[in-house]
């Protein structure tokens, strides 16, 4: 008897993926190209020097009607705030103000509904946690079925706007409704690499043609998981269910930036007596070993005494720093930059940094003042 | 002359007189994407066959290299350690890890030789 394999979902793109030579892999119950033939180091570096694109469709998309404000119930990001045609990051949080998920919202010039995208692996508890949370107040509706393509790298938005005019203009964290190849689409200038770029949600039954038309470019070379994977450690953005997740508060994961200064005033969110100026007992840092060797996520990290004081959460090699880098939780007491540390690999204790992130400098196109 | 061995783990294994040169298959260093870090055995260190006898990081993991016979380390390829692609480049040649004296010649009868092991790839 054998068990049955897991079915996997596909994106509008399984197709393309396949086309592209895509080493599909199971990621989030979705079949996703881990790496393209050109293989995750290169795809990494093309991405940081022209513009890679990205199929992030697997994502969670939807729509948020009614008294959106009420979405302050379960978020400490100011919601209400938010202006129209902007995006904003936020933390998705438990009863006891534990991190459910991290997720963009924006509100569309014009419209009264918010515009979510929550992570793939989370959208069906998130989404059904809002939506009763909210009962009576909002109401969500899931768009699964569109897709979201990333176009990242310093010559994205030379590149986009071949294909839709103007969208340029758009700074850091802005987004908008636009025309991408003759397709209608929602476009926001966000990304999850720390380089300037977009991010494309689309029509499913459009987002073969859209893809195909950035990939006619010839700055652009098709990204998979496992350089989205590095590039994102780089510039020491959190992967929810690794750096993240339930069993962590904001002020431990170093996400404070994220509550809205009326928020943390007002402690209006769950768990906001333990988290707002409350000294944690754990902290979420950057980590530079100093040799060659990554250390990998669940690595344990020792103080100089040999005294396991945290662990790794997310570990890897940093292409563009030809370097080893980390993240991980430690004791409070050693999470201040330049702390000397060791990361346990294979029995051998590994000296390391505790390092400011991010690791690569982040290249976003912010507004001239 | 020389005999090429390889395992089920994808090593390979070049005997020269008394002398045996491993390391990773062309199959294993594309299964495992680019290479950025190799652990290499000290000088001197006894390896049984099957045993653990290197660690071979690439951009996604990291993967035991095991000895496909027992003996004693001789020499290591110490150009891994500033340029592990080397791995990728030339896996069957300057990407090899580490040289041995082995214990006993006859545990390569045991081993599969290029057309048994190109077999066994095709199978995976």
């Amino acid at each position: 008897m054998t068990v049955a394999a897991e079915i996997l979902r596909r994106t509008p793109l399984y197709a393309l993926h396949l086309e592209l030579g895509g080493k599909m892999v199971p990621f989030a119950g979705y079949e996703m190209p881990v790496q393209y033939p050109t293989g995750i180091l290169k795809e990494h570096l093309h991405t940081r020097e022209k513009a890679g694109l990205f199929d992030v469709s697997h994502m969670g998309q939807g729509f948020l009607a009614g008294d959106t404000g009420a979405l302050e119930q379960l978020t400490p990001a100011d919601v209400a705030g938010l202006q129209e045609g902007m995006q904003r990051y936020g933390l998705l949080l438990t009863d006891a103000g534990t991190i459910k998920d991290d997720f963009m919202f924006s509100r569309l010039a014009g419209e009264s509904d918010l515009y979510l995208v929550v992570n793939a692996g989370t959208k069906e508890g998130d989404f059904a946690y809002i939506g009763e949370a909210l009962t009576g107040k909002a109401k969500l509706t899931p768009r699964f079925d569109r897709a979201l393509l990333a176009l990242q790298g310093p010559l994205a938005a030379q590149v986009l706007e071949r294909h839709s005019p103007g969208i340029s203009n758009l700074t850091f964290m802005k987004v908008v409704r636009a025309t991408v190849a003759g397709a209608p689409a929602i476009i926001s200038r966000t990304g999850y690499t720390g380089e300037d770029g977009f991010e494309i949600s689309i029509e499913g039954g459009d987002a073969e043609r859209v893809a195909r038309a950035l990939l006619g470019e010839s700055e652009v070379l098709p990204i998979g998981l496992g350089a989205r994977d590095s590039l994102r450690l780089e510039a020491g953005l959190c992967l929810y269910g690794h750096d993240i997740d339930e069993s962590r508060n904001p002020a431990q994961a170093n996400l404070m930036w994220s509550i809205g200064k009326r928020r943390k005033e007002a402690k209006d969110f769950p768990g906001a007596a333990s988290i707002v100026g409350v000294a944690q007992a754990i902290k979420r840092v950057g980590i530079r070993p100093e040799g060659r060797a990554p250390a990998r996520e669940g690595a344990e990290i020792a103080d100089k005494s040999g005294r396991v004081i945290g662990k790794v959460t997310s570990g890897g090699f940093g292409p563009s720093l030809n370097a080893p880098v980390a993240m991980g939780y430690v004791e409070s007491a050693f999470a201040a930059d330049g702390t000397q540390i060791d990361l346990l690999v294979r029995g051998k204790a590994l000296p390391a940094v505790v390092s400011p992130t991010p690791f690569v400098p982040h290249n976003y196109r912010r507004p001239t003042k | 002359m020389s005999d090429v061995r390889y395992t089920d783990q994808h090593e390979w294994i070049r005997l020269d007189g008394d002398e045996a040169t491993v390391g990773i298959t062309k199959f294993a260093a594309e299964s495992l994407g680019d290479v950025v870090f190799v652990e290499l055995p000290a000088g001197g260190k006894v390896v049984k066959a099957g045993g653990e006898a290197a660690v071979v990081e690439s951009v996604k993991a990291a993967s035991d290299i095991y000895a496909p016979a027992g003996g004693t380390v001789t020499s290591v390829n110490t150009a891994l350690e500033k340029e592990p692609s080397k791995v990728n480049e030339d896996p069957e040649g300057a990407g090899w890890f580490f040289k041995l004296t082995l214990s006993d010649k006859s545990e390569l009868a045991r081993l599969m030789d290029a057309a048994a092991y190109a077999k066994f790839v095709e199978s995976l």
